[in-house]
C-alpha cells in the first residue's frame, strides 16, 4: 500500500532528509521519501502495518519539525 | 505576515547594532546589555528553537549550532560580531526561504495542467462540476479557452486545440467530430462537445501529474550521496571545531585561548549542509519539469541521470522510427481477381492486431463479415492462418509460405526492398501478394544524427520485418546496426547480447511503441515509451514517456539530463569548495564568522538560483 502526505510548513531541507531516513528505518515500511520542494511524504508499506507507521512517522515529523504538520 | 515580522525583528535588531557600535559604550555592564538588546530580537526565536529541540532529542540542527556559535562569541566578548552574524544569518534565511518559494511557486506552474472544473451535459442543463465527478460516457462541452478536463471523443464541433503544455509543441492541432482529445489541451477556437471515454483518474493530465510527482521518490545517486554525506558532514564538522578549541591552547599551555575558540565558533557557523541539501534534489527536479513541458516524462531523478550516461540507443523500427501506418501500395494477384485477394487477406488477418492488419481492412474498405471466419491462428514472425468461406487461408512473410510449402511465389526479395510482401495462400496455392509499405517518420533521421552529436556510440534497430526492409531503412536513416526478421521474444535477448558490447558504468536506452515491448523497455538500463500515454503495459515498464512520437525526443531527453547534471556538479563542487576553503581559512584564523555566515545561506542561495535553471528548458533545448 502506498500513501501520500503533505508536511504542512516544513522549512528545512535537511530535516526534510531526517525524517526519510528515519521514517525508512520503521519495521514494515518498504519505501519512503520525503520531498522537500513538493513538501510531500510517500510511505509504501505492508498494508497490515501501515496505521502503526502513519502514527510513528506523524511522531518522528513532529519530533524533528515541532512546526510541521503531517496532512 | 509572518515575513513581516521576520523583517521587522531584523530591522530592529539592526537599528540597534548600528546604535551600539556608533556609541560604542565603554561601560563594562552597559556594553553587553545594548548587544543582547539588539542579539534578541533576532536570535531569541532561534535560542528557543533549539532549545525546544534538544528536549525533543535533536542535537545538531541549524538552530542550535547557531546558537552555540553566537552565545560563545558573547562569552568571548565578540559582541558586535556575535549580533552581526546572528542578524546576516536570519537575512540568508530570509533569502533562502524567497528563492524556495519561488522553486516552489515554478514548480506549481509547471503542475498547472490540472483541470479545475467540467461543463457537464445532464439532461437539458449544463452544469459545472468538479472534473472527478464526470462519469464516462457523459457529454461535456468546451467553450474556447478552456482546458479540456478529461479524456474524450469529439462528437459535435470544430477546433484548434493547443496541445503545448502536454507535448511541447506550440502548433496547434485540428479536432473534428470522431477525433480523439486528451485531458490538459486548451482548446483555442470553436465550441466542442466531448463524450467523455475515461475517467478523471485515469485521465492523461493526472496520469502526468502523478507520474512528474512521484518522481521525486526515486532518487538518483547523487541524491543519495549527498543525504549521506549530510549525515557525517555536521557531526564531522562540529567535532572538529571542539578539537580546535581545546587542543591547541593545551599545547600551547593555556595562551590564545579565546581565538581558538572563535575560530572554532566560525566553523560551527559553516556545519550546516543545507545548500547542498535543497540544491541537489532542486535541480533534479527542475531537470524532470523541464522535460515534462517538452513532452518527456521522465519517471524519477535517477532515470535522469543514467540518461546522461547512454552509449547504445535501441530502437524498435514500426511506430518508433517508422509511422508504423502501413498502407497497401500495390496488388499483385495470381489466377484471383485484385478484389478478391484484398478480401481474402483483409479476413484473414483481420483478428491480427498487427498494423499491416489494420492497414488490409483500410485498403478493403467494407465491413469485415465475421460470420465468413472460422478459425484463427497467429503464427508469430510469419503471420496468420485462419479458415475463411471454409478454406484454409494463409497470410504472412515467404517464411510463412516455406514453412507449409506453398510454392509458385511471383514475387520475393525485390518486392520487399520497400515494404513488406503479405503473400496469401488459399488451400495450398499461392494466390499472390499485397505490397505494403510504412514511411520512416520527418524527424527520424535528424533523430540518428542529433544522438550521433550528442555523443551516443551505437544506435541499433530491431525489426520483425525482412533484412532487407530493415537495412534499407537503416541505411536511409543512418542506423548503425540493425537486426531483422525477429520474433517479439527475440528483441530481449538481442538487448542482452548488445550489453556485452558495453562499456562498464554507461547506459542503454531502449525506445519502442510499447506494443509487445514490455519486457525489453524493462531490461533495459532505460526503457523509453513513445507516443504518449497509450499503452498501460508499456508506461508501466517504461521509465520515460514521450508525449508525441517523435525519435528526436530521445536527443533532447539525453541533453535535458546532460545540462541538469551540470548544474547539479556545479552546486556540489561550489559549495563543498567554498565550504572548504572557509573551514581552512577558519582553522588557520584567517577567516572571520562573516565568512562562515557567506559559506552557510549565501552558499545556499547561490546554489538554489544556479539550479533553477534546471527548470528552463523551453528555448535552450533546441539550440543545445
Amino acid at each position: 500500500m502506498k500513501k501520500t502526505f503533505v508536511l504542512e510548513g516544513l522549512g528545512c531541507a535537511n530535516c526534510a532528509a531526517k525524517m526519510e531516513t528515519a521514517i525508512k528505518k520503521l519495521d514494515g515500511v518498504r519505501h519512503a521519501s520525503v520531498s522537500f520542494l513538493t513538501t510531500k511524504l510517500v510511505i509504501e508499506a505492508d498494508d497490515d502495518k501501515m496505521d502503526r507507521i502513519v502514527e510513528a512517522s506523524r511522531a518522528i515529523v513532529r519530533k524533528i519539525e515541532p512546526y510541521c504538520v503531517m496532512k | 505576515m509572518h515575513q513581516k515580522r521576520q523583517i521587522l525583528c531584523i530591522t530592529l535588531s539592526f537599528a540597534l547594532l548600528g546604535t551600539a557600535v556608533i556609541w560604542n559604550p565603554g561601560n563594562y555592564l552597559l556594553r553587553p546589555a545594548i548587544y543582547l538588546a539588539a542579539f534578541l530580537p533576532v536570535g531569541l526565536n532561534i535560542l528557543m528553537k533549539a532549545a525546544r529541540n534538544i528536549l525533543h532529542g535533536q542535537v545538531f540542527d541549524e538552530n542550535f549550532l547557531m546558537s552555540v556559535a553566537t552565545i560563545g562569541a558573547f562569552l568571548i566578548g565578540e559582541y558586535p560580531e556575535a549580533v552581526a552574524v546572528m542578524v546576516f544569518y536570519r537575512v540568508g534565511e530570509l533569502f533562502e526561504n524567497y528563492a524556495v518559494d519561488k522553486s516552489r511557486k515554478s514548480i506549481a506552474e509547471l503542475m498547472d495542467i490540472r483541470p479545475d472544473y467540467a461543463n457537464v451535459r445532464r439532461g437539458d442543463e449544463i452544469l459545472t462540476v468538479s472534473p472527478d465527478e464526470v462519469q464516462i460516457g457523459e457529454h461535456i462541452v468546451v467553450k474556447p479557452g478552456e482546458k479540456i478536463p478529461l479524456d474524450g471523443m469529439v462528437t459535435d464541433g470544430n477546433s484548434m486545440v493547443d496541445t503545448s503544455a502536454l507535448t511541447g509543441e506550440s502548433v496547434p492541432r485540428e479536432v473534428s467530430a470522431g477525433g480523439e482529445v486528451l485531458s490538459g489541451v486548451i482548446n483555442l477556437s470553436g465550441v466542442l462537445t466531448i463524450k467523455v471515454t475515461k475517467g478523471f483518474e485515469e485521465s492523461t493530465v493526472s496520469r502526468i501529474l502523478d507520474l512528474v510527482e512521484n518522481s521525486l521518490s526515486k532518487k538518483s545517486r547523487s541524491e543519495n550521496f549527498i543525504t549521506r554525506f549530510a549525515r557525517y558532514y555536521t557531526p564531522a564538522v562540529v567535532c572538529t571545531a571542539v578539537l580546535l578549541a581545546v587542543i591547541p591552547p593545551l599545547v600551547a599551555g593555556g595562551r590564545a585561548f579565546g581565538e581558538w575558540i572563535y575560530r572554532a565558533l566560525v566553523f560551527l557557523v559553516i556545519s550546516c549542509p543545507c545548500a547542498l541539501v535543497i540544491s541537489v534534489p532542486l535541480g533534479f527536479f527542475g531537470g524532470i519539469g523541464g522535460a515534462s513541458r517538452q513532452g518527456i516524462l521522465v519517471k524519477g531523478s535517477n532515470y535522469l541521470e543514467a540518461l546522461a550516461g547512454t552509449e547504445i540507443v535501441v530502437f524498435d523500427k514500426t511506430g518508433t522510427l517508422t509511422k508504423g501506418v502501413f498502407d497497401v501500395q500495390e496488388i499483385v494477384p495470381s489466377g484471383v481477381s485484385e478484389a478478391e485477394l484484398l478480401e481474402t487477406a483483409a479476413h484473414a488477418e483481420s483478428f491480427s492486431n498487427h498494423p499491416i492488419s489494420a492497414s488490409l481492412k483500410k485498403a478493403y474498405g467494407k465491413d469485415i463479415d465475421n460470420s465468413r471466419i472460422g478459425y484463427v491462428e497467429e503464427i508469430p514472425g510469419h503471420g496468420v492462418k485462419a479458415e475463411v468461406d471454409g478454406k484454409t487461408i494463409l497470410a504472412g512473410n515467404a517464411k510463412l509460405m516455406d514453412k507449409f510449402g506453398v510454392s509458385g511465389r511471383t514475387a520475393d526479395t525485390d518486392v520487399e526492398l520497400d515494404g513488406t510482401a503479405v503473400h496469401v495462400a488459399a488451400d495450398g496455392h499461392y494466390n499472390g501478394y499485397i505490397r505494403i509499405a510504412d514511411e520512416p517518420k520527418k524527424d527520424a533521421k535528424a533523430a540518428i544524427k542529433a544522438l550521433k552529436d550528442a555523443g551516443i556510440r551505437q544506435t541499433v534497430m530491431l525489426t520483425g520485418d525482412a533484412s532487407r526492409v530493415g537495412a534499407a531503412v537503416a541505411d536511409r536513416l543512418g542506423i548503425d546496426k540493425v537486426y531483422s526478421e525477429l520474433l517479439p521474444a527475440d528483441k530481449v535477448n538481442i538487448v542482452e547480447e548488445l550489453f556485452l558490447g558495453k562499456s562498464p558504468g554507461r547506459k542503454l536506452v531502449y525506445a519502442g511503441d510499447g506494443i509487445n515491448d514490455a519486457p525489453v523497455l524493462a531490461r533495459a538500463d532505460i526503457g523509453i515509451a513513445m507516443g504518449g500515454l497509450g499503452s498501460d503495459a508499456a508506461i508501466e515498464a517504461a521509465d520515460v514517456v514521450i508525449m508525441t512520437d517523435e525519435p528526436s525526443k530521445i536527443a533532447d531527453a539525453i541533453k535535458i539530463s546532460k545540462r541538469t547534471l551540470r548544474i547539479v556538479k556545479e552546486n556540489i563542487i561550489f559549495s563543498l569548495g567554498v565550504k572548504g576553503i572557509v573551514l581552512l581559512l577558519a582553522a588557520t584564523g584567517f577567516a572571520s564568522m562573516w565568512a562562515g555566515v557567506f559559506a552557510d545561506v549565501g552558499v545556499s542561495v547561490i546554489a538554489i538560483m544556479n539550479s533553477m535553471r534546471a527548470l528552463r528548458t523551453d528555448k535552450k533545448s533546441k539550440s543545445f
